[in-house]
């Protein structure tokens, strides 16, 4: 990959990520997450 | 097949210590919650919106921010969408300026790998062409697990399971499971096949990790492949100098990955720890943000 291939690709992604984390904030994930985080997950812990 | 331990140099010495103490703290940091520990709770503040750039149960009862494979079966699994934009947006940023160094340097899962590949026992070195098809287990594990079964499994209600957490994540079990079992009698009780299932698969990665250097790393976790899909450009690179490069195989001898560093260094599967830039005799090895200017590097094949 050239240089010039990589320096587009960081901008592109970075872009991406910037306008995808603030959709997801305007779309209210951000608070889905939080209330997922702040009760145990029982999944996770191999209750079920 | 064995691998004999040649003893390292004091500059691999300084370096591993470097790398030990930057991931102890980035393990305190993520896990700060001391109080979660002592009263068998997990920590309920805001912060917790917030994805750390690691594999971290977020209940692990220190734990102060979001796992972001678990966000983003979080929000898969949940009713209102299917993709987790905010996730994948904050994967896309750390991935993009760090790479797979966050494995190397950050992820407290790695570290625990790091340190159980560190009891004096023979090691193993898988076969190339089984390693090669062996390191494609992590990417679909990423698409099935984390990306498609939350959503495809939903039940009549919408909701779907975490798959990933629930039935292979042992950093899950490790960081979370066994700490609030051990100090909640009722999670105790209720705890069965799966529980069971999820310590199996812990016991089998911490052998695996013994034996085979970041055997999870390697093989099975999506965070590690969503991430190798970002090394190649990612703002953190390594280099090598082919006018310094001797040739001498030092770099590829201490690689936990087994990556081909004189070829292709820069591949998905090189986690930064920078062990071969400390290993080699001549200093042809180097890592940092930006582009190298000057002299002949092979930075990407």
């Amino acid at each position: 990959m050239t240089r010039r291939g990589r320096n587009v690709l960081r901008i592109c992604c970075l872009s991406a990520g910037i306008v995808l984390t603030a959709a997801g904030i305007w779309r209210g994930e951000a608070s889905e997450v939080l209330d997922k985080a702040v009760r145990i997950c029982l999944e996770c812990i191999g209750i079920g | 097949m064995y691998r004999n331990r040649l003893k390292p140099s004091p500059k691999e010495v300084k370096h591993n210590r470097f790398r030990t103490l930057v991931q102890l703290l980035a393990a305190a940091v993520i896990n700060g919650y001391a109080a979660g520990f002592i009263g068998g709770k997990i920590f309920t503040g805001r912060s917790k919106m917030l994805c750390v750039p690691v594999l971290n149960c977020y209940s692990c009862p220190g734990a102060l921010g979001a796992c972001p494979i678990g966000a983003l079966q979080a929000v898969a699994g949940g009713r209102r969408h299917n993709v987790s934009f905010y996730a994948l947006g904050t994967l896309m940023l750390f991935g993009t300026v760090l790479g797979r160094l966050i494995c190397g340097f950050l992820c407290p899962f790695g570290f625990v790998q790091d340190l159980l590949h560190k009891i004096p026992l023979p090691k193993v070195t898988v076969p190339k062409k089984l390693d090669r098809a062996l390191r494609f287990l992590k990417y679909a594990i990423l698409v099935f697990f984390v990306l498609l079964l939350p959503v495809l499994a939903a039940n009549r209600f919408g909701v779907g399971d975490p798959w990933f957490c629930k039935y292979i994540c042992p950093a899950g079990t490790l960081e979370g499971g066994i700490p609030l079992l051990l100090m909640n009698e009722g999670l105790r009780k209720a705890a069965g096949i799966l529980f069971s299932w999820k310590m199996g698969v812990l016991v089998a990665v911490i052998l695996g990790s013994v034996f085979i250097n970041r055997f999870f790393c390697r093989y099975l976790c999506p965070l590690g492949a969503f991430y190798a899909l970002f090394n190649r450009f990612a703002f953190y690179r390594m280099s090598v100098d082919k006018e310094k490069c001797v040739g001498c195989g030092k770099c590829e001898e201490v690689c936990p990955m087994a990556v081909r560093v004189r070829e292709n260094i820069n591949c998905g599967e090189c986690i930064r720890c920078g062990k071969c830039g400390a290993a080699c005799p001549t200093g042809a090895i180097s890592g940092g943000i930006g582009e190298k200017r000057g002299g002949k590097t092979k930075s990407c094949s």
